[in-house]
């Protein structure tokens, strides 16, 4: 089982600086070029002179050498020259944004919380909330309620998700202020004011969601209650609601396990939608600015990028190892 | 149609060429390590030195347990497994060693009907394409031909011929069976392999089947691979039958040999097991032979001979040497040490001087093996005589 | 507890003996559906007493199964029509609420399936499943129910009990897993048993040994026994009585010996002749029925069975289309009923079948019971 996670484990790391330079090399053109902006800060911008600051700032050199520095840089931290001047970036550093002139990673750690806050919550209701209403769905079946719960998933699901956030805000907080401002405060200064502002959020991102699960979830337990053990485990007399909630959910939970895995991946990566609409400072909203400003923040969107597919392997990586635990016939050696 | 029919061979064993020849044929199916380097860790023995022959038009049984290796034996024919060493010689070439492209015009002669009519046929193709498919592929008729072919397919295996556009959806399990005998036919095949045929099927479908397959076989002169587990529906249609267990061949002979004085102890078993409907008349269960405990795995199966961890008349030669399939019978090999009809077994191993071993399956530096123990496929003018143990003629 | 151990119970008397276990009586089962009404099954009555065996035998659709899950209430109240009376040891099943279904559903009545790779939960243990079955109907610890579960494992024949009670059934053969669910059924020493194709889905060897397993522990236990199947050599070795069903209808019904040597329904005729036997001639063609399963959704106007059967010619008039026989005692023996208008079926038995499916059984011919392999029985019962 070890030596199983430590392979998975070097096949992640793998699969992120393989994203890492696909990154580096698709940007490395592509950006206009951050040495412009610095050079007309200091007045009037020769040809020589940006040749000047670029090459003070190594984007003369080939690619490869770029990129070399920037993994040394990960490793061990390097010096970062920036126009006239020269800033220190420690190991991890994952460059020194353009636009702020920070190191990155100290961005990403100052963004970070609001973005795993948002996420934790926002999918611990989308997951509870879906799969109950799947479940109870399912076992009424054919009836009023699950027609009722299948039709108002499927008009929700039809509502953009930027739009429903919106409209939410809006209403709820602008206008009515039934929800208080919602902002990222750090747990430390209270847990009251920290659940109020994210209340919101949390809310409208786990309702928008739970639709899905909502739907899929009734569906593997649809699937699940035609089973032939499900038929005897009512012969044996199991009692119906322990048939619905030990048997038939033990077995459709597997599936479901396997989406949430992927999708609160998408989450701890960053929400871009539900952080701009809430004023919530995460790292999706971090990502959003890098890519509109100008010039495009490299350093940040190639952190950014890393993060999430560091996100979406480790998520696969934990899915699998629970799917050992979950479905007996996958047992993992 | 007319072409076929020129060659009609008798069913039944006799001497004319056999259409298929099959000799030591083997597949293990590796079991991969997981992660990046797949080393192989064990493999499993499906099919371990199988060999047979099959004359024109005639038809062999394949029976045995599941996990016995007939059904690979039968995809391993079709070249839906690559063999891994053997040979399959169809009509004097040998198809184990053919590569894919050269393979193509034997794959027109060798067909394949499968067990589950439900599964086996594309549910958004219509008839009509299913059949007329392999016509194409083939270029066996002309392109405006085609559909008058398969109207005559359709009717040759007792659907309506102008029910070609509908989809396999709109046909019951026994017609869904006919559709896939006549996507078979299409090719006018020298032997079919049929995958357990019939037990897909309701009792009372079987039957129809049955006698289809019989009907194509007489008129067109098919050989037959006939793989199934139920013991009766095999001897009603095949002359000769082949008892497999793990892989390999125990038994062989002609159905009239096997089914009433078999002398190897598994086939013995197997026969004794199939409730019989005219144990009615006397009530209760007939006394039988029970087999304890579960076939063992074929990854790691039993040294010498492989049934001898459940059978009752095992001795030490069983675990140390493996028995050849030896002919004992005009038509007629098995693979034991101590052959012989139920409750008339021999003492001591009748293998061991042929075998170069004592009773107890040690070498026996005074004997040498005999070099007459061939393991063709087909059968030889002279076997050995139980009884009197020496060899007799033909 | 004690005392009533001591006092005989009721159920164990003389008593049952005469009176059925099970007694199904006109049972009517069908199921609404968006192409209209589906008889599963029309009008059906039996009884099983305890000790004794029933085989129904029938193909897919004719409500063979359909029947027996109505015993057990599995049926989905809400997509399904459920007229006539079961009563089980006496007490009305047909109506009856959960507070009454549930002692009954495992306790009284267990049930087994023809896939036991499908019908176990692949995520529990075996054990699990078996201690899950024995305390729904038990108060007893954990402990006291794992030391049962492996005494029944024990007594199925499961190597190893002890240990293998926490594998998870993919880690069972099919036999094993089968054996397994036997187990599961009887650990509440169930007085029916229901045994659905129970070895339809094994192996010949290891459904001779499961076959025999549910004897022995029919023996030791007294149970009655419902064995659906669509093997009549199961049922000429395992049932004291058979049930013919077609299209939802019993067709024919008796002492196994009376249906299996003197059938006297057309459908039962053709169920004997369309199966090949292992010591049958082999230059014989087999007598398949024609055509198709009825639909049950319209079903064939008269006699189910009239557009497949070769002998309606021999009965005057349109009757076969146009009337549904009754089910009226047969010319032979006693017990036995068939639904059928020939009134001398007996006679074609005799003079058209018999000759066709079995030579030697014609008077005068040979020894019946010689069996295939050399093995000839003395043991009856």
């Amino acid at each position: 089982m070890l030596g199983y996670i430590v392979r998975r484990l070097l096949a992640a790391l793998l699969v992120v600086i393989i994203t890492s330079m696909a990154v580096f090399a698709l940007f490395y053109k592509a950006i206009p070029n951050p040495a412009g902006p610095v050079c007309a800060a200091q007045g009037r911008c020769t040809a020589d002179r940006l040749a000047l600051i670029e090459e003070s700032m190594g984007l003369n050199e080939p690619i490869t050498t770029q990129y070399g520095k920037f993994v040394k840089g990960v490793f061990v931290g390097r010096d970062v020259p920036f126009g006239s001047s020269t800033y220190e970036c420690d190991a991890p550093c994952f460059g020194i944004s353009y636009g702020t002139r920070q190191p990155v990673t100290d961005q990403l750690v100052k963004a970070y919380p609001a973005t795993l806050t948002l996420a934790l919550g926002g999918a611990t209701i989308y997951l509870t909330f879906g799969v109950t209403l799947g479940v109870l769905a399912a076992r009424a079946r054919g009836t009023i309620w699950d027609r009722g719960l299948v039709g108002f998933s499927l008009v929700i699901s039809s509502i953009p998700y930027y739009l429903f956030a919106l409209l939410a805000w809006i209403f709820l907080t602008l206008r009515t202020n039934i929800f208080p401002d919602t902002e990222y405060q750090p747990i430390t200064q209270g847990v009251l004011p920290w659940i109020g502002a994210m209340l919101l959020p949390w809310l409208v991102l786990g309702i928008a969601q739970s639709t899905q699960y909502a739907r899929f979830s009734r569906g593997e337990m649809l699937e699940t209650l035609g089973e032939d053990y499900i038929r005897s485990a009512s012969a044996k007399g199991v009692p119906r609601n322990k048939v619905i909630f030990k048997h038939a959910l033990r077995a459709a939970i597997v599936p479901v396990v396997t989406i949430f895995g992927l999708d609160f991946a998408a989450l701890l990566a960053g929400t871009v939608f539900t952080e701009k609409i809430f004023g919530i400072d995460g790292v999706g909203l971090l990502a959003l600015d890098s890519v509109i400003e100008t010039p495009m923040d490299l350093p940040v969107i190639n952190a950014t990028v890393m993060l999430a597919a560091a996100m979406v392997v480790l998520a696969n990586l934990v899915v699998d190892i629970l799917y050992g635990y979950l479905d007996p016939r996958v047992r993992i050696g | 149609m007319t072409e076929v029919s020129d060659h009609a061979a008798a069913p039944g064993p006799d001497h004319t060429d056999p259409v298929l020849k099959v000799h030591n044929l083997r597949k293990y199916f590796p079991v991969k390590s997981s992660g990046l380097l797949q080393r192989t860790l064990a493999n499993v023995q499906a099919v371990d030195g199988v060999s047979f022959e099959i004359p024109q038009g005639s038809a062999l049984g394949l029976v045995g347990e599941s996990g016995c290796g007939k059904s690979t034996t039968g995809r391993l024919i079709t070249r839906l497994h690559e063999p891994t060493s053997g040979s399959i010689e169809f009509e004097g070439r040998d198809m184990a060693k053919l590569k894919r492209r050269e393979l193509l015009p034997l794959r027109r002669e060798v067909q394949m009907i499968f067990q589950d009519p439900y599964s086996s046929l594309n549910p958004r193709h219509t008839v009509g394409a299913i059949i007329g498919t392999p016509l194409e592929v083939h270029n066996v008729v002309p392109k405006k031909k085609v559909l008058e072919r398969v109207r005559e397919l359709l009717e040759v295996v007792g659907l309506n011929p102008e029910h070609y556009n509908r989809y396999p959806s709109e046909f019951s399990g026994g017609q869904r069976q006919r559709i896939g005998i006549a996507r078979a036919l299409a090719l006018q095949p020298k032997l079919l392999v049929a995958d357990e045929p019939v037990s897909a099927l309701d009792v009372s479908i079987q039957a129809q089947v049955v006698n289809l397959l019989q009907d194509v076989q007489k008129e067109f002169g098919i050989a037959f691979l006939f793989i199934a587990h139920d013991l009766a529906v095999v001897r009603h249609f095949c002359p000769e039958i082949a008892v497999m267990y793990l892989g390999k061949i125990v038994e062989i002979a002609d159905r009239e040999t096997l089914y009433n004085r078999p002398h190897h102890p598994y086939t013995q078993a197997l026969l004794s097991a199939v409730p019989d409907v005219k144990q009615a008349a006397v009530g209760g269960r007939r006394d039988r032979i029970m087999l304890e405990g579960d076939v063992p795995s074929p990854i790691n199966p039993p040294s010498g001979c492989r049934f001898r961890t459940r059978c009752s008349l095992a001795k030490e030669i069983c675990a140390k040497v493996e028995p050849p399939l030896l002919q004992i019978g005009k038509r007629h090999k098995v693979a034991c040490h101590f052959p012989g009809e139920l409750g008339k077994h021999p003492e001591t191993p009748i293998t061991s001087r042929l075998l170069g071993v004592d009773e107890s399956g040690n070498p026996d530096p005074g004997a040498t093996p005999s070099p007459d123990l061939s393991d063709g496929p087909g059968f030889a003018d002279t076997w050995v005589d139980l009884d009197r143990r020496t060899v007799a003629h033909g | 507890m004690t005392d009533l151990s001591t006092t005989p119970s009721l159920d164990d008397g003389a008593e049952t003996s005469t009176t059925p276990y099970l007694e199904v009586n006109t049972l009517t089962v069908r199921f609404p559906t968006h192409d209209g009404l589906v008889q599963a099954v029309t009008d059906l009555s039996y009884s099983v007493q305890r000790g004794q065996t029933l085989g129904i035998v029938g193909e897919s659709g004719s409500g063979k199964s359909v029947s027996s899950m109505a015993i057990l209430g599995l049926h989905d109240l809400r997509s399904t029509r459920l007229e006539g009376s079961i009563k089980v040891g006496g007490q009305e099943i047909i109506g009856a609420g959960q507070s009454i279904m549930r002692p009954i559903r495992g306790a009284d009545v267990a049930m087994i399936f023809q896939d036991p790779l499908t019908a176990l939960h692949p995520f529990f243990s075996i054990g699990a499943q078996i201690i899950e079955a024995y305390r729904i109907h038990h108060k007893v610890s954990k402990s006291t129910a794992k030391k049962k579960a492996i005494e029944m494992l024990d007594l199925v024949g499961i190597p190893q009990a002890r240990s293998r009670v926490d594998d998870y059934p993919h880690q069972f053969s099919g036999g094993m897993r089968q054996r397994a669910m036997i187990a599961m059924a009887l650990v509440n020493d169930p007085k029916l048993l229901i045994a659905d194709e129970p070895t339809t889905a094994l192996d010949v060897t290891v459904q001779a040994q499961i076959l025999d397993l549910l004897q022995e522990l029919q023996r030791e236990f007294n149970s009655a026994i419902i064995m659906i199947t669509h093997d009549l050599g199961v049922v000429a070795e395992m049932a004291d009585e058979v049930l013919v069903m077609y299209g939802g209808r019993a067709v024919e019904n008796g002492p196994t010996r009376e249906i299996l040597t003197h059938p006297e329904m057309p459908y039962t005729w053709g169920l004997l002749s369309s199966v090949p036997d292992v010591s049958a001639d082999t230059d014989a063609r087999l007598i398949p029925i024609p055509g198709n399963p009825p639909s049950l959704l319209n079903p064939p106007t008269g006699c189910a069975f009239h557009p497949r059967c070769t002998h309606v010619d021999k009965v005057p008039g349109e009757l076969c289309a146009n009337q549904l026989p009754e089910l009226l005692p047969g010319s032979h023996g006693t017990g036995h009923t068939k639904r059928c208008h020939l009134s001398n079926p007996e006679e074609i038995y005799a003079m058209e079948i018999l000759p066709a499916i079995a030579p030697d059984r014609l008077p005068g011919t040979g020894d019946p019971v010689e069996g295939v392999a050399g093995t000839t029985t003395e043991e009856g019962r």
